[in-house]
């Protein structure tokens, strides 16, 4: 089913959570809501839901008006970062919450809905742990119940809030990974919110960069990444370089229409290469530290035009050949620049 | 008794931290001893020694008589009605307060504490003042031939008064605690407003609501300021358990007296038993919790 949220605003106070923010989440995908915190993601999420109710602006569900409809007759699923099991039911009971609660002309038979309880548990590997209480289980296993819990009523949508934030690094790698195998075996759409750039370019097939309430860019994570829309997006995906006229960029570098020579452009510290001789067109700077990071070295510089800090990173063998110190001069040449026409 | 202190001293020197010396903790500890000795194990032996002065018979005596056992009867009536009610109201209170943002909840949150605030005597000249013959209810009432003050409404208004913060303070910080996360989780998987509160909220509070219920109760058993205002003191008719205690006092029949109090300091010593049977297990139940929040910062 397909959700779309038009002009959909909401203040809290004085502060715009969403700001006029309309899209169309396309059926069966799995899309991020991607965006720091306060860039109201989260927010969205639950008006979708149902949970909070926007100040303006309608939410459809497959073209239908659902935006007043309550959240319990919405048929989403909904995942919370801190699971929000039911702590004093078992993970079965927890499971079977959905269908128990159902009217008793749909409710499936006792026998039905134990069949269905232990298939989910299965779905999520975790049938042998239908009598334990939620405090016995690690972050990873309450999650998982948690989707099971979400999955039972058989939602038209499957809203995640943040899923693994509150898991460590290891578990939620290989969670987000089990949750893309897994949307991949049922299709349903789904919308997942997150801080975390990494987590949102591996599991979505779509990103939404929200920013101060607003779309930022909408895109394939590859397209967000390669060809971010917006001077936020490039700083926001990863660590920016802001490179300025005076740094000497090369004129045959293509520039958007309207780019002028005095706005910065961008430049990710991975695209840098680096030289002990001047190349035409390359920037002079001196190195003012040298770190190695894993397998990667990390050089800082000074660009000796206008004093700029720049970052750049490169592998650990061309650091060795290169045998840098703080206090060297060298040239670096970035490989890819993106500029934005009249804005800093 | 020095031998259970030797062995708190043990334990607390074996956790020696960077606190004051041993012996400033031997005379804190000493201190405490004394004074429950003296304000309350003295007291309490008192009251079932005066009691039993003329042997069991008498005390029998004293607690099968008439007035006696209509004085039970006002009380446990009271508590049936009054209890109930501060059930009710902690419940409301506590959910709309723990669970939704509202204008002027500080407010509220204050005017529950106002019979812990109030003097009960003043509590009860406030009902007095209100629907008392010369009060500003009083001719209405008297046209209807509506008895509130010195009869029994005005006693159980009097006790819910002095008794509804118990309920309502034990549960709105467990509640606030808790969250709203469980309750939203209830509501997306399509369970209805009391599916949610019968299925959810209240399980996970029934402990802290029990432990309200065990306070209120012995409160409002207890109750004498408040009571002994709008009572009038009619032997057989308003008189509860505390009230009787005064009257026979009064008529300097010791014997009764302390009778009809060891029911009151009986009810006292199971209260505080069940009380710690239900801190026990709520502590048991929180530990689970805290464990599981330890692990998850640990991760």
């Amino acid at each position: 089913m397909s959700i779309s949220v038009e002009n959909i605003t909401k203040r809290f106070g004085r502060f715009v959570a969403l700001d006029d923010v309309s899209h169309n989440f396309p059926s069966g995908e799995l899309t991020a809501l991607l965006g720091p915190s306060g860039s109201g993601k989260t927010s969205l999420l639950r008006i979708i839901a149902g949970l909070d109710f926007a100040d303006a602006g309608r939410v459809l569900f497959e073209g239908e008006d659902a935006t007043e409809r309550q959240a319990r007759h919405r048929k989403v699923g909904f995942v919370f970062q801190h699971y929000a099991l039911f702590r004093h039911m078992t993970v079965h009971e927890n499971v079977a919450f959905g269908l128990r609660v159902k009217p008793r002309s749909l409710r499936p038979s006792r026998r039905e809905i134990s069949d269905r309880v232990h298939r989910l548990l299965e779905l999520v590997q975790l049938d042998w742990l239908g009598d334990r209480f939620p405090h016995q289980l690690s972050g990873g296993q309450r999650q998982r119940v948690a989707l099971a819990r979400a999955l039972a009523v058989e939602p038209k949508v499957l809203l995640l809030d943040e899923p693994f934030g509150a898991l460590d690094a290891n578990v939620r790698k290989e969670l987000r990974r089990w949750l893309r195998r897994l949307h991949e075996e049922i299709h349903v759409t789904s919308v997942f919110v997150t801080h975390d750039v990494e987590e949102a370019l591996e599991v979505a097939d779509e990103i939404v960069v929200l920013n101060e309430g607003r779309i930022e860019q909408v895109g394939a994570p590859e397209t967000v990444y390669d060809h971010p829309a917006t001077p936020f997006v490039f700083r926001f995906l990863g660590s920016a370089n802001e490179i300025h006229s005076s740094d000497h960029v090369p004129e045959s570098f293509p520039r958007r229409p309207g780019g002028e020579r005095t706005t910065p452009s961008f430049a990710r510290p991975h695209d840098f290469d680096v030289f002990t001789e001047r190349k035409p067109g390359s920037i002079e700077a001196t190195v003012t530290d040298v770190r190695s990071i894993g397998p990667t070295t990390r050089l800082e510089l000074k660009a000796s035009g206008n004093g700029d800090a720049l970052e750049v990173e490169i592998d650990k063998h061309t650091a060795r050949y290169l045998a840098l110190r703080a206090g060297n001069t060298v040239f670096v040449q970035p490989r890819r620049l993106q500029s934005y026409a009249g804005v800093g | 008794m020095a031998g259970a202190i030797s062995r708190l001293n043990r334990r607390v020197s074996a956790r020696k931290s960077a606190l004051d010396p041993v012996w400033i903790q031997r005379s804190a500890i000493a201190i405490v001893l004394t004074f429950l000795v003296l304000i309350l194990f003295m007291p309490l032996a008192a009251v079932f020694r005066e009691a039993l002065r003329k042997g069991a018979g008498a005390y029998l005596d004293a607690l099968s008589d008439r007035d006696t056992l209509l004085a039970i009867r006002l009380s446990l009536l009271t508590i049936a009605i009054a209890l109930p009610c501060n059930v009710i109201f902690g419940l409301a209170a506590s959910w709309a307060i723990a669970k939704f943002d509202f204008r002027g909840k500080r407010v509220l949150i204050t005017l529950i504490d106002l019979p812990f605030a109030v003097s009960p005597v003043v509590s009860g000249l406030i009902y007095v003042l209100l629907f008392g013959a010369q009060g500003r209810l009083g001719p209405w009432l008297l046209a209807h031939n509506i008895h509130i003050i010195f009869a029994v409404p005005g006693i159980v208004l009097a006790t819910i008064f002095v008794t509804f913060p118990f309920v309502a303070r034990e549960l709105i910080p467990l509640m606030e605690s808790q969250g709203t996360d469980e309750e939203e989780s209830a509501v997306v998987l399509g369970a209805g407003g009391w599916q949610t509160f019968r299925r959810v909220t209240l399980p996970n509070i029934k402990w802290g609501l029990l432990y309200g219920v065990i306070l209120c109760n012995a409160r409002a058993m207890g109750e004498f300021g408040a009571v002994s205002v709008v009572s009038g003191h009619i032997r057989g008719k308003t008189t509860t358990v505390p009230l009787h205690v005064e009257v026979l006092y009064n008529e300097y029949n010791f014997v009764a007296a302390f009778a009809v109090a060891s029911i009151l300091a009986l009810l006292a010593l199971v209260t505080l038993l069940l009380k710690s049977l239900v801190e026990w297990r709520a502590r048991k139940i929180e530990q689970f919790v805290t464990e599981d929040q330890n692990e998850e910062s640990a991760g």
